[in-house]
């Protein structure tokens, strides 16, 4: 390990390791400190890589059933689940050692361990199998700790059926029954898969929506879905009790969402508390730096986030909401650029939010909420997927794609997007929000026939009250 | 008992504007004059001064509300005596700057100052308009005086009136400059590459304005309007100063946020002094028997409702100087390599007032007597002080004078009100022993100093013009050859 370097990084999820890797293809001098083996964080590790990869599998499981619809019967699925958690270790590994490996091509210092500050200058890092922590001093410092799920409060129950993302996301079986306290985007995702597998799902959820933050238009078309797959959503609800029994862990609710003749007590084999994620931000000897840290525990940062102290800088999960990889990612380069001396700032007008469930959901930019809560006048304009040549052969005609415009300028100020493969298709309209596109411009680019990315030129077609395929008939002047 | 105030006229054909900030929030005591909104017009952000006093119960309109000329803006409740001694406090503050313990029953007194950029500096102001003359807006006038101690306190400033015509040395802040700016609000319409090199170059990308359809910004557009801000157009580029010291490391500090006209003030002067190479030329003028005549007519100007002062003598004397030196009245467009001539002489004059330096505008100078000068100028500082100058009146001008004379000084170097390309710096004059080839008088002598801009003014037309306005001064016979 050397004893000093030009920019540390700590932490090597997708905003540490892009930081890293930018600052040393500007030439820095980088070393870069995390607990696991290889680069990736929790987005690689047990986050976004794995839980998609399992996605895929319930994918082809809810289409292989969809295909008796269409006259193809494959029968019931039999399930190896060592072999699907190899598959999924697999990408993983080979992911994480790819990291690995353009780390070292580009001379990166890659030590395994953990650090905390001696102070504005210096790290006291602490190497995997070893007692004494060595010193590093930097020039500059970008923390990337990123976040950890929360945990229930008031729920003190330690056991094996009680899971987080991460554990979930080992697939240690297929529970008969799994109840999911959460209504967010971690929770819906991993009940897709565990109900794709054969589980039987309950959801929970405190407040009266799923996905809350989500344009409502957009999730009743998945909550609908949701609720076809699962036992049951419960929405106004609350878990105020859990205790493990012989037959799984018995669960208590109260709220105004259960039915008046439903159980108040229902016992589930696993529990998966999916309540949001928190900032890792108590690194220690934070303290001995100027660095602040919110009420929340975010790490706070100005614009081209440089944190109170000079020398060091914040990005990612730790400094604050969308606690999203590419927010951190983009984050990372700006933090870097600002360490070379560029004047920079962190200043997107989107970033895009995916929930990859069946359908996926995306969005980005202004949402009709919050438009409506900032009281700013938009015309909103939605495109049904029914009129959708392509998706009708996906036999997928429950999706949606919906545009939020300044109605002087025509401007893009919002894309919201449900059906299968949002996710892809949300990012023309991160574009056109980031390009300040308006109606005209999208409408004006050709789209390939058929695909569902002609959903976005025919709801700025909708604008003008001009889309091929939806007729609204001329309000009379 | 609760009072509406609704949205005062403006000025000419301004009839709305959006909301840029709202500076109260319901439970602040606000003053009569006291800024209580920033409003952008289609000319200018400006701060609307409120006219009633008390405590603010409601407010009417939020941030980005675009609202018309008689709206109401908030309605405040008759604070009684609380809210009339916080008002009336601060013009009484000494120094200023910090906010004077409130009586028990004022409304929070911190949070008043800290939520209206305005008030310190009034405060600060009216320290000096204390040690000032007390009309100093005309501050020349008492001049003659100047070896008594202290002026008679026969007329007290009133409360939230700062009376002086001081920093004559800044120029005026840009009423009237196309881009302003909008530090909130919503983002942009221009590509990440377009903000990153409008970032680089230290542009706001809020204030460009864009050429594209829905006025979407393109590198053409970030581009052109740097050089519009160096060629002298538009708003300046605000290249980013050093960074700041750590103050707290040698003590307390305290930190304001600048009112919206002393943000202006700095832009526009930055961009003066940045892209005008000034020259200043001092000189003296034997005023004893201007001064004769000042007193002489000063009860005819009172009686029209004015007061004869130096400032409406130099005026008048400038308007002859004007015509006879036009490309001392002249602006120089370096982008199209001419020199614009003005044919009408409209003359600025820099006022201090409690929300900062203001400079309105005496229109046709040239066509009006001395008598009616003093009427137009009482009536200007005066609208200035109360904050009742429209953009109009602030608009237009060819030429400016400063008049630092009521506070002292022997001479300065003011700079020059940019597109203008000269400005006249009056400092404090007194009898001095000038030696008439036999012995030596006193004669009361009265420093002149004159900025111009090089690019269009040679260094011998500079002195002329001084010359001959010194001349004129001694010899108003002059002004009729």
């Amino acid at each position: 390990m050397p004893q000093s370097t030009q920019v540390v990084v700590i932490g090597a999820g997708p905003g540490g390791y892009a930081a890293a890797f930018y600052a040393a293809d500007l030439g820095m001098q980088v070393a870069l400190v995390d607990p696991a083996v290889n680069p990736g964080g929790v987005c690689l590790y047990r986050g976004c890589i794995p839980s998609k990869a399992l996605l895929h599998v319930a994918d082809v499981l809810n289409e292989a059933r969809h295909a008796e619809a269409w006259g193809v019967t494959f029968g019931a699925p039999k399930i190896d689940i060592d072999k699907l958690r190899a598959f999924k270790t697999k990408v993983v590994n080979q992911l994480t050692g790819g990291l690995g490996q353009l780390s070292k091509q580009r001379k990166i210092t890659y030590i395994q361990g953990t650090a905390g500050f001696r102070d504005a200058r210096t790290l006291e890092i602490t190497r995997e199998g070893q007692s004494q922590p060595e010193m590093l001093t930097f020039e500059h410092a970008i923390i990337a700790t990123g976040s950890r799920p929360s945990t229930l409060p008031g729920v003190t129950l330690q056991s094996p059926r009680l899971m987080d993302s991460t554990s979930a996301l080992e697939v240690p079986d297929v529970p008969g029954s799994l109840l999911v306290v959460g209504g967010g985007y971690i929770g819906l995702e991993l009940g897709t898969v565990y109900a794709a597998l054969g589980t039987k799902v309950t959801v929970v959820e405190m407040t009266p929506g799923l996905l809350p933050g989500a344009d409502r238009d957009l999730v009743n078309v998945l909550a609908r879905r949701i609720e076809s797959m699962s036992e049951a959503v419960l929405l106004n609800t609350k878990v105020v009790a859990m205790k493990e029994g012989k037959n799984g862990i018995a669960v208590t609710f109260e709220g105004e969402g259960l039915p008046a003749d439903a159980p108040k007590e229902r016992t589930f084999d696993r529990v998966l508390v999916s309540v949001g994620r928190r900032p890792n931000s108590a690194v220690p000897g934070l303290d001995r730096t100027r660095v602040k840290v919110s009420a929340r525990g975010f790490i706070e940062v100005d614009p081209a986030r440089r944190t109170a102290e000079p020398s060091i800088y914040a990005i990612g999960d730790v400094v604050g909401e969308p606690m999203l990889a590419h927010k951190a990612s983009h984050e990372g380069r700006v933090a870097v650029e600002s360490i070379a001396g560029e004047r920079v700032a962190f200043e997107p007008l989107a970033i895009p939010a995916v929930v990859f469930t069946d359908p996926e959901l995306a969005w980005c930019g202004l949402t009709e909420t919050d438009a409506q809560k900032q009281k700013r006048e938009v015309t909103v304009t939605r495109f049904p997927w029914a009129a959708s040549g392509r998706a009708l052969t996906l036999d997928r005609s429950d999706g949606m794609t919906k545009l939020i415009l300044d109605p002087k300028t025509e401007r893009v100020l919002g894309v919201g997007i449900v059906g299968p493969g949002a996710g892809e298709l949300i990012a023309e309209g991160v574009l056109a929000v980031e390009m300040g596109a308006n109606a005209t411009d999208v409408r004006m680019t050709i789209h390939p026939h058929p695909t569902l990315s002609e959903t976005i030129m025919e709801s700025a077609e909708v604008f003008f009250g001009q889309a091929t395929h939806v007729y609204r008939p001329r309000k009379k002047a | 008992m609760s009072t509406d105030f609704t949205l005062p006229e403006l000025g000419e054909n301004v009839t709305a504007g959006d909301v840029v900030r709202v500076l109260v929030a319901p439970g602040d005591s606000v003053a009569k004059d006291q800024p209580v909104l920033e409003l952008e017009t289609d000319k200018a952000t400006i701060e609307v001064p409120s006219s009633v006093a008390g405590t603010v119960k409601d407010i009417r309109v939020k941030q980005g509300e675009r609202i018309k000329v008689g709206q109401v803006v908030l309605t405040v409740e008759d604070g009684g005596a609380g809210a009339a001694k916080a008002a009336t406090a601060k013009p009484a503050g000494d120094e200023g700057a910090k906010p004077k313990p409130q009586p028990a029953g004022a409304p929070v007194e911190g949070g008043l100052s800290q939520k209206s950029p305005g008030q310190g500096e009034a405060a600060a102001s009216s320290g000096g308009a204390k040690r000032a003359k007390e009309d100093a807006g005309q501050g020349l006038a008492d001049q003659p005086e100047a070896q008594q101690a202290e002026p008679a306190p026969e007329s007290k400033p009133r409360r939230g009136e700062v009376v002086d015509i001081s920093r004559g040395a800044r120029a005026t802040p840009a009423p009237a400059a196309s881009a302003e700016t909008v530090d909130q609000g919503p983002a942009a319409p221009a590509a990440p590459s377009v903000r990153r090199l409008a970032r680089e170059l230290g542009v706001d990308i809020r204030r460009v304005p864009g050429s594209g359809p829905g006025g979407r910004i393109s590198t053409d557009d970030v581009q052109a309007f740097v050089r519009g801000a160096l060629a002298g157009g538009g708003a300046p580029a605000t290249a980013a100063p050093g960074a700041l010291p750590d103050f707290t490391k040698w003590g307390e500090i305290e930190r304001k946020p600048m009112s919206n006209i002393r943000r202006k003030t700095a832009e526009h002067l930055s961009s003066a002094w940045n892209q005008i190479p000034h020259v200043t030329q001092h000189d003296k003028a034997d005023i004893t028997a201007v001064e004769e005549l000042r007193k002489k007519y000063g009860p005819q100007a009172e009686k029209a409702g004015g007061k004869l002062t130096m400032t409406a003598i130099a005026l008048k004397i400038t308007a002859t100087a004007l015509q006879r030196f036009p490309q001392f009245n002249a602006s120089a467009d370096m982008a199209r390599n001419e020199i614009v001539y003005r044919k009408s002489v409209h003359v600025g004059v820099a006022v201090d007032t409690p929300r900062g330096l203001l400079v309105p505008v005496i229109r046709d100078v040239d066509r009006k007597g001395v008598i009616e000068l003093a009427v137009d100028l009482a009536n200007v500082s005066e609208k200035a002080r109360a904050g009742k100058l429209s953009l109009d009146e602030m608009q237009g001008g060819g030429f400016t004078i400063t008049n630092l004379g009521g506070i002292g000084g022997t001479s300065f170097t003011p700079i020059v009100n940019w597109p203008e390309v000269a400005i006249l710096g009056i400092s404090r004059g007194g009898f001095e022993p000038v030696y008439d080839g036999k012995s030596f008088q006193p004669r009361l002598m009265l420093p002149l100093s004159l900025s111009y801009d090089h690019r269009v003014i040679d260094g011998a037309d500079g002195a002329r013009f001084l010359r001959w306005i010194v001349d004129a001064l001694e010899q108003p016979f002059v002004m009729s050859l």
